[in-house]
């Protein structure tokens, strides 16, 4: 077994077992740092298929972005039951079925998979090797898919406004600064002169 | 020698398990989302194999577009939770499903 094999074994045994531990496990914050390995590893196995580029983008949004969110809300709602024990749903036969077939089919179509003549005539964007990942994929990202990288960015804009659209919350006594009553604010309104005799008050 | 179909079986896997989590989640919502990201990088890595056997770069390119969506559902996502949680108390799977329509 040549060494790389051995590599991508290892890679892929640890991504598979993290991913079921996020989902077995009892406590919220470990799943959230099984998580975090799954994720790691599997960045691995990006790197073992020549896609740097996208491996460290995974590492840098899922787990430096994406998984310190889940830690972050995962503490602040401090959503585990007190009782310990541990209760399963009443779905897991329907789970156990649909995971099952769905595998099965993915099986069989993946087990014998040859590709089409013509599919090396068709694709345009050959990888060349001589060149790094980051910059041969940003020569492809920049030209041709130029449009869809833009409305990803608009994606990206959409869900920063609608999440602090969610969160936000008014309350009522909390004193704020009005900006635009500031700067509509009239000197010949608001400052008067008066006169005011000696021993008197206002 | 590794093969197209042992990255495949890793990728089917990992989506078995996220469809799996889903089904076995007790607790909390949170989970859901956690599987639903496992989905979706196991959706990458097939993209990202799929990229390497053929040498094309465009499942690199659809990779880092599955990326972004990935954190932008995460942040909605999280963001629903947050709201919902401040105005129910709990956010475990039993009472969630009162948000109908």
């Amino acid at each position: 077994m040549l060494p790389i094999d051995f590599i991508f074994y290892i890679f892929s045994l640890v991504t598979i077992s993290a991913a079921s531990f996020v989902i077995f496990s009892n406590n919220s914050v470990h799943s959230v740092l099984w998580l975090i390995l799954a994720f790691i590893s599997a960045a691995g196995l990006f790197i073992l298929l020549n896609a740097e580029f996208i491996a460290m983008l995974v590492v840098v949004v899922y787990v430096g972005a994406v998984a310190v969110l889940f830690l972050f809300v995962v503490m602040m709602l401090n959503s585990d039951p007190p009782s310990k024990q541990v209760k399963f749903s009443n779905f897991i036969p329907v789970g156990i079925i649909t995971a099952l077939v769905i595998f099965v089919e993915l099986g069989l179509i993946f087990s014998g998979w040859t590709f089409a003549e013509n599919t090396y005539i068709a694709n345009k964007n050959f990888i060349d090797t001589t060149e790094n990942n980051t910059m041969s994929l940003g020569k492809v990202l920049y030209t041709e898919y130029f449009l869809s990288f833009q409305i990803s960015g608009i994606i990206l804009l959409v869900a920063m406004v609608g999440a602090i659209v969610l969160t936000l919350s008014k309350r009522d006594n909390v004193k704020r600064q009005g900006v635009v009553d500031q700067m509509y604010r009239d000197p010949k309104k608001s400052v008067s002169l008066k006169d005011i005799k000696p021993g008197q008050g206002l | 020698m590794i093969g197209l179909e042992h990255y495949l079986f890793v990728a089917a896997s990992l989506f078995v398990i996220g469809i799996f989590g889903i089904f076995l989640n007790r607790r909390n919502v949170i989970i859901v989302l956690m599987s639903i990201e496992i989905m979706l990088l196991s959706i990458n890595l097939n993209m990202v194999s799929f990229s390497y056997f053929l040498s094309d770069f465009k499942g690199q390119v659809f990779s880092m577009f599955i990326l972004t969506v990935a954190a932008a559902e995460a942040a909605i996502g999280l963001a629903i939770l947050v709201c919902y949680f401040r105005n129910k108390g709990s956010i475990s799977i039993g009472s969630v499903n009162s948000m109908k329509g």
